[in-house]
Parts: C-alpha cells; structure tokens; sequence
C-alpha cells in the first residue's frame, strides 16, 4: 500500500517540470489576451474563465497529486464537495445579488 | 461440535485484529502522517470556503467604485504578472525541495526551501508595494466598496502567505536542527500542500480580480 502510494503522492520531478511548463503556457495566454486588447469583452471574460478553470485542475494534478487511487480518494471526494459548496456560495450570491440590482433600476 | 470452530475463528479473529493494533504501533508513523495530511487538507478545504466568500464579496461590490478608481485605472498587468512568475516558480521548488526531503537529501531539502521562501518574500514585497502605493495615492481601502473588497481578497492571500513564510522558515530550523525525521517530511508534506493551495488561489485572484477588472 504504502509503494504505490508513494509514487503517485509524491510525484517526481518530471511530473512537477510537467505541471509548471503547462502554468507557463496557461497563464500566459490570458495574460497576453489582455493585454494585446485585440479580443472583445465577451471573449476575454470566457476565455479567462476557461483558462483559470483548467489551470487550477492541472495544479491540482501535478502539484497537489489529487487522483482516483484508493489512497488518494478522499481528497479528491473531499475536493470536489467543497468545489459543490463553493460553486453554490459564488454562484448563487451573484445570481441573487445582480438580480435584485436589475430589479431596482 | 460446529459451534466450537465459529467460537474459535471468533476469538482467533479477536486475537489477530488486537495483534494488527499492536504491530501497527510499527507503522504508527506512516498511518499518522497519512491521517495528518488528510486532516491537513480538510482544513484547507474549509480555507477554500472562507476565500470563496470573499470572492463572492468581491463579485458583488467590486463595480461600487463611490466615483473614485476602477480596477481599470489601478492595475497594472506587467507588475502582476511579475508576481505571479514569481509565486508559479516557488511552487515548483517547493516541489523539489519535497522530493529531496522524500529522498533524505538534507541539503538539497534546505536549499531549495531558501530557494521559495525568497520567491515568496519577492511575491510579498511586491504586493506590499502596491498596497503602499494605492493607500499613498489616496486609494487605501476606505475609498470605496471596490477597494475594500480589493484589499481583503488579496491582502488575505497576502496574510495566508507570509504565514506559509514563517512556517517555511520554522521548517528550515527544524531541519536543521532534527534532520529529516518521519514526523518532519509529514509536516513539510502539509506544508507543500499548504503553499500549492495558496497558488490555486492566486490564480483564481490574478483571472477574476486583476484579468477581469484590467479588460
């Protein structure tokens, strides 16, 4: 338990190079998307919003080792509903805030 | 005659499972840090709540500027984007100063956790700057609602950061002074997943606050 725990917990060094050069690119993009100012509004706004969504599962990938392995399950399970909760407590107070804000002009 | 065999498997059993108690007091390391980490990072997920409100704080007052500054007008992108180069890269070398403590290499161990922790004072310094800046130019975080919730969110990052610092330091001694111990590589394990959280974070700031407010 513990041998094939610790290959997968703790990574390598290539899985970390591997993880910090898709950052790179990942972090990169939007920055330069925004600050080229060749892309409209709408665009920036889901293309920044894709970009940070995929970054955050590749370092939580590489960097934090989140997987589906026996050992490394919980985590993951215990990620993924605090994921649930946030999408809900983000989600949901724009949603009613910027409604009550369309109702009131 | 049946029943005397279940009774024996029985107290067999009993015997065997008081006997993995005792052995596991062998691996009572391995199974603590195992159980340290996974509680470290329960805790890290309730974190994840607490900057989640703050974000949704943000969300909803960042377009309350009162008629002072935008986030248009304040940020600039080459200064963050420094920053963030500096926090990404300090997340790798606290991943190889990991592998090293993995690997019992004391001294590969402390140099790459010198290696972060000046990634991670460039990255406060910075943001230390900026904050100076913004409160000497008349923008401090009672100018607006948008300013307030700018300086919570990224100043809490900020805090949770030089804590990590102070914490990276403590470690530095404690390797030092201990060596790299069972009980140390658990808590620089905490550690690595505390600092790499803290990045996670800073990419949600860097799209949501300074990307979409700079656009």
């Amino acid at each position: 338990m513990s041998h094939s725990a610790e290959t997968t917990a703790h990574g390598s060094v290539k899985s970390y190079l591997v993880g910090f050069v898709l950052s790179v690119i990942l972090t990169g993009i939007p920055f330069w998307m925004v600050m080229s100012g060749h892309f409209g509004k709408s665009v920036l706004f889901y293309s920044v919003v894709s970009f940070a969504i995929v970054q955050i599962v590749v370092h939580l990938k590489y960097f934090l080792h989140l997987d589906f392995s026996v050992k490394g399950r919980m985590d993951t399970f215990a990620f993924l509903f605090t994921a649930l909760i946030i999408v809900m407590v983000v989600g949901l107070s724009i949603w009613i805030i910027y409604s009550a804000n369309a109702m009131m002009m | 005659m049946s029943a005397v065999p279940e009774t024996l498997k029985f107290a067999n059993d009993h015997g065997l499972h008081a006997d993995d108690h005792g052995g596991g007091h062998h691996d009572e390391h391995h199974d603590t840090g195992g159980n340290t980490l996974f509680g470290f990072w329960l805790y890290l997920m309730t974190d994840c709540i607490l900057f989640a409100s703050v974000f949704a704080t943000y969300a909803v007052l960042y377009m309350n500027t009162d008629g002072g500054v935008s986030g248009k007008d304040i940020f600039d992108l080459n200064f963050v984007l420094v920053e963030t180069a500096a926090l990404l890269v300090s997340s790798i070398t606290y991943g190889f100063a990991l592998l090293c403590a993995h690997k019992q290499q004391k001294a590969g161990t402390l140099l790459w956790l010198l290696v972060t922790m000046a990634l991670g004072c460039v990255f406060i310094a910075m943001e230390v700057y900026e904050f100076h800046h913004l409160i000497v130019e008349g923008n401090g975080p009672d100018g607006s609602a948008f300013l307030s919730s700018f300086f919570a969110l990224v100043g809490m990052h900020g805090l949770h950061v030089t804590a990590g610092l102070i914490w990276m330091l403590v470690m530095v001694f404690e390797v030092l002074k201990r060596g790299l111990g069972a009980q140390t590589v658990t808590r620089l394990g905490c550690l690595s997943l505390f600092w790499h959280f803290l990045d996670i974070v800073w990419v949600c700031v860097f799209s949501v606050v300074y990307l979409l407010g700079a656009m």
